[in-house]
């Protein structure tokens, strides 16, 4: 999982079938120790956690002791819940961030008046807001989504912003010397130069959308795999808390491969020097 | 807020990593500019407040029950600057945020350094790591709280959890970006592999972990909050939580600023640190 | 045949272009004029006919840079004129504008990485209107066919080109607009000596085909007697003309010409120049950071 902004430097090495078996065999070993620790290390704090067992045959029952399991309805309605926030959070911050850090990596002035308003409220954790945002708003819905939406938005402000200051001041006066309006700049300068840092910016607030999210369902909301954990622990029940924390990890994990996959389609002009032949 | 290493990225509560790069003018100006203080951030940051102030007497919808600026720095000086109750808060919070950033440097760096050096190593760990990775550090609440014998330690465990990752993964790439000339280099010199260690790979990482560091004390207190809203009786975010809970809203605001201004200060904490231990950066 | 216009010979054949003449006068350009005030020009004055291929060198951070991005359109002047075929380019009271009549090919390179090679080089032409998309597609596969067999490469990325044909395509990109004057801004300083040599060679032969006014920033002073017509030396910061060289060696260039007793009278003349020039600078440097 090579960091987006080294992939021009790193090339991307397939496990051959060597690495693949000492994956596998790492995967296993780590979920045979949780287990080992469970059952057989007489330390109290172990005994209190579920095993892999359970947890994996609550995960796959048909009929699961504690009504969530792959083949339950309920599963999938969390799963939704949390998954429609955070893409209504994500959809707000780029359609608000985006523009805002374009003008602010353009124009000067404007950077001027956000950059003040930012170092106030940037130091303020997101979740701190939690109480604020429940009071503001008419429900615990669009607070958990404005939440979400803050951590965001920031993250697509500060990096577009990054992406078009980055830009060398050369493309900006080659499409003026070749006629180009200042709409012609924006276009064809000024948001494909941003682009991969847009793209970075996207995968840092896909990442930090997810861990508010959690967060602020657990705080605050119903439904949602944030709340299905709490609820799992106050209802003691166990495994249900390793099937949401499991869940949440990977969807936010193939979140993020999918915000990598339509940015290396986006930007096929980035590859590496091929020829040599001048 | 897990990922990215990348020293382009900027996380958005610590802000951007690394000088952001303005597109070269060629003035040859000698270094005497004068400081431009920037006014039109200050009159952002007034027109806020009084936007502010201004919906609250005006009644506007959602601010109801929510305090004025003018009412929140009065109960902040008249009832919390000067009780001791509150700086206590700051200081259980601030311990448990250094308990767990310390914890996830101890273990971390180590880690990340193992990963990029030993290939086996890499195989049979790097996928268990990737696949808890993307997991909240809040989602390890219940567990945390199942596991460990005291709440104190439950909630520190969180801490940990939250910079442990960034900081790996931060010090991985740092040791994956070392050129592969360098370590050549000084293996066909005949340095052992324990100089090449010393010598080469840990102060190559040494911006990593700098990096590691500055994103991974934003995060921290992200969830030191968090963690304290759900599940603790101390601290500034239980305080911040408690001010909703009892409906004295001014205290929700007083914890928030709170939580800010120590935020920063940790923020500046770690820059300077960042500085010592990078002196070449300093301009 | 010998066709001497302000001493420049020119192979027989081959016209004048009617427009392209540049005037500067008495052109300052002071930085920060309430702070620091860093005179980058000061009092420059040149005028060149159309079709003049000029060169400019001088010490790093004498303006050099300054007087085209002025020329361009891309910086204000403070004091002075430019004039471009007689009509006011630019003065205190007019900033000038970029326009395609004076495209610049930049030093670092400035193809668009994000648009293939035949939109980086039809860009000019669509953005100004004059004519249509297929039409410019047209017009720019043929530049790009006599530019060497570069059509092939119409569909490629500016990053999976070499730096020869990047800078290949740069200068179709500008010339294909028929600019008035085609700027220049040490467009091979990046470039290895065999490669400099090829595109050397390139230019002449735009030039020759094409004539047109150009100005050509370089701090590499065989170079600039090989290509231009006029050399202008200038002075350390701040930036006038030192001295103003004519180069009377005939076209066609070619490689022997450099052996010859003129070329070498000519280059020593430069050298001394610019050398006087670094000097100075170089003590200033010192100076300034005691």
């Amino acid at each position: 999982m090579a960091d987006p902004a080294l992939a021009e430097t790193e090339r991307h090495e397939w496990p051959g079938g060597d690495q693949l078996w000492l994956a596998a065999s790492g995967i296993l070993g780590f979920l045979v120790l949780w287990y080992a620790c469970v059952k057989w290390v007489p330390l109290a704090a172990f005994g209190r956690l579920p095993d892999p067992l359970s947890v994996i045959r609550e995960w796959l029952s048909l009929n699961p002791s504690y009504g969530i399991s792959l083949f339950t309805k309920d599963y999938y309605v969390h799963i939704l819940y949390s998954t429609y926030r955070a893409l209504a959070a994500f959809a707000l911050a780029i359609v608000l961030g985006v523009p805002l850090g374009i003008f602010m990596g353009w124009k000067k002035s404007v950077h001027q008046y956000a950059y003040g308003l930012f170092s106030l409220l940037r130091p303020v954790p997101p979740l701190a807001w939690v109480p604020v945002a429940i009071l503001l708003f008419p429900g615990v819905e669009p607070a958990v989504i404005f939440v979400t939406f803050l951590v965001a938005f920031f993250a697509m402000t500060m990096n577009t912003y990054v992406g078009v200051k980055s830009i060398p001041e050369d493309y900006f006066r080659a499409a003026q010397c070749l006629g180009g309006t200042s709409s012609d700049v924006l276009k064809d300068v000024i948001i494909p130069g941003a682009m991969p840092s847009i793209f970075t910016g996207l995968q840092i607030a896909m990442g930090a959308a997810w861990f508010t999210l959690a967060a602020g369902e657990m705080i605050a909301a119903q439904y949602g795999l944030g709340f299905l954990i709490w609820e799992a622990y106050n209802l003691i029940q166990y495994p249900t808390i390793i099937i949401g924390m499991v869940t949440l990890g990977f969807v936010g994990y193939l979140s993020s491969v999918a915000v990598r996959i339509v940015g290396n389609r986006l930007m096929a002009w980035r590859e590496e020097r091929l020829g040599t032949a001048g | 807020m897990q990922e990215q290493a990348s020293a382009i990225a900027v996380d958005p509560v610590a802000g951007p990593t690394t000088a952001t790069a303005a597109p070269a003018a060629s003035v040859h100006a000698p270094r005497r500019r004068k400081m431009t203080f920037n006014w039109r951030g200050l009159v952002s940051i007034a027109v806020f407040f009084l936007a502010w102030e201004l919906a609250v007497r005006l009644r506007l919808p959602g601010f109801h029950e929510l305090p004025g600026p003018i009412t929140v720095a009065r109960v902040l000086v008249q009832d919390f600057l000067y009780s001791p109750g509150y700086w206590e808060s700051w200081a259980i919070s601030f311990k448990r945020v250094l308990l767990g950033f310390l914890f996830a440097q101890i273990l971390g760096v180590p880690l990340g350094l193992l990963l990029g050096t030993s290939r086996r190593f890499n195989a049979i760990v790097f996928p268990v790591f990737e696949m808890m990775r993307p997991i909240p550090p809040l989602a390890w609440v219940p567990l945390s709280i199942l596991f460990w014998p005291t709440n104190e330690a439950s909630i520190v465990f969180i801490t940990f959890i939250g910079a442990f990752f960034i900081i790996t993964i931060n010090v991985y790439d740092g040791v994956k970006a070392i050129k592969k000339e360098h370590l050549w280099l000084a293996s066909s010199l005949g340095a052992p592999r324990l100089t090449v260690f010393r010598r080469i790979i840990i102060p190559a990482v040494i911006p990593s972990i700098a990096v590691g560091m500055t994103l991974g004390i934003a995060v921290t207190w992200n969830v030191v909050i968090a963690a304290e809203m759900i599940a603790s009786d101390s601290g500034l975010g239980r305080l911040t939580w408690e001010g909703y809970v009892s409906s004295t809203l001014p205290v929700v605001f007083v914890g928030m600023i709170s939580i800010g201004v120590a935020g920063a200060l940790s923020t500046w904490v770690v820059d300077v640190i960042e500085w010592r231990m990078m002196p070449w950066k300093r301009r | 045949m010998r066709d001497t216009l302000n001493g420049t010979s020119y192979q027989s054949g081959s016209a004048r272009p009617s427009s392209g003449k540049v005037s500067i006068r008495n052109v300052s350009k002071i930085y920060d004029p309430e702070g620091a005030r860093v005179v980058a020009l000061d009092n420059f004055s040149i005028d060149f006919a159309p079709g003049d291929f000029l060169a400019i060198v001088g010490p790093s951070g004498c303006g050099k840079s300054t007087l085209l991005n002025i020329l361009a359109g891309f910086d204000t002047l403070t004091s002075g004129e430019a004039y471009l075929d007689d009509e006011l380019l630019a003065s205190p009271d007019k900033p000038p504008r970029p326009g395609a009549d004076r495209v610049v090919v930049f030093q670092q390179g400035a193809l668009f990485p994000w648009k293939t090679v035949l939109d980086n080089v039809t860009y000019g032409l669509i953005k100004q209107g004059l004519v249509g998309r297929k039409e410019a597609e047209e017009r720019g596969i043929a530049m790009l066919r006599s530019s060497g067999g570069l059509d092939r490469i119409a569909g490629s990325y500016p990053s999976q080109l070499s730096s020869g044909m990047q800078r290949r395509v740069e200068i179709i990109r500008a010339l294909i607009n028929d600019p008035k004057v085609l700027l220049l801004d040490e467009p091979f300083r990046a470039m290895d000596t065999v490669n400099k040599s090829t595109m050397h060679q390139h230019l002449l032969n735009i030039f020759r085909d094409n004539p047109k006014t150009i100005m050509f920033i370089t701090h590499d002073l065989e170079e600039a007697l090989y290509l231009a017509d006029r050399v202008i030396v200038m002075t350390t910061r701040p930036g006038t003309v030192k001295l103003d060289i004519k180069v009377d060696l005939p076209r066609p260039r070619s490689r022997e010409m450099m052996a010859s007793h003129a070329y070498i009278a000519l280059k020593e003349q430069t050298v001394m120049a610019v050398r006087e020039e670094a000097q100075k600078a170089f003590e200033r440097g010192e100076r300034e950071m005691a």
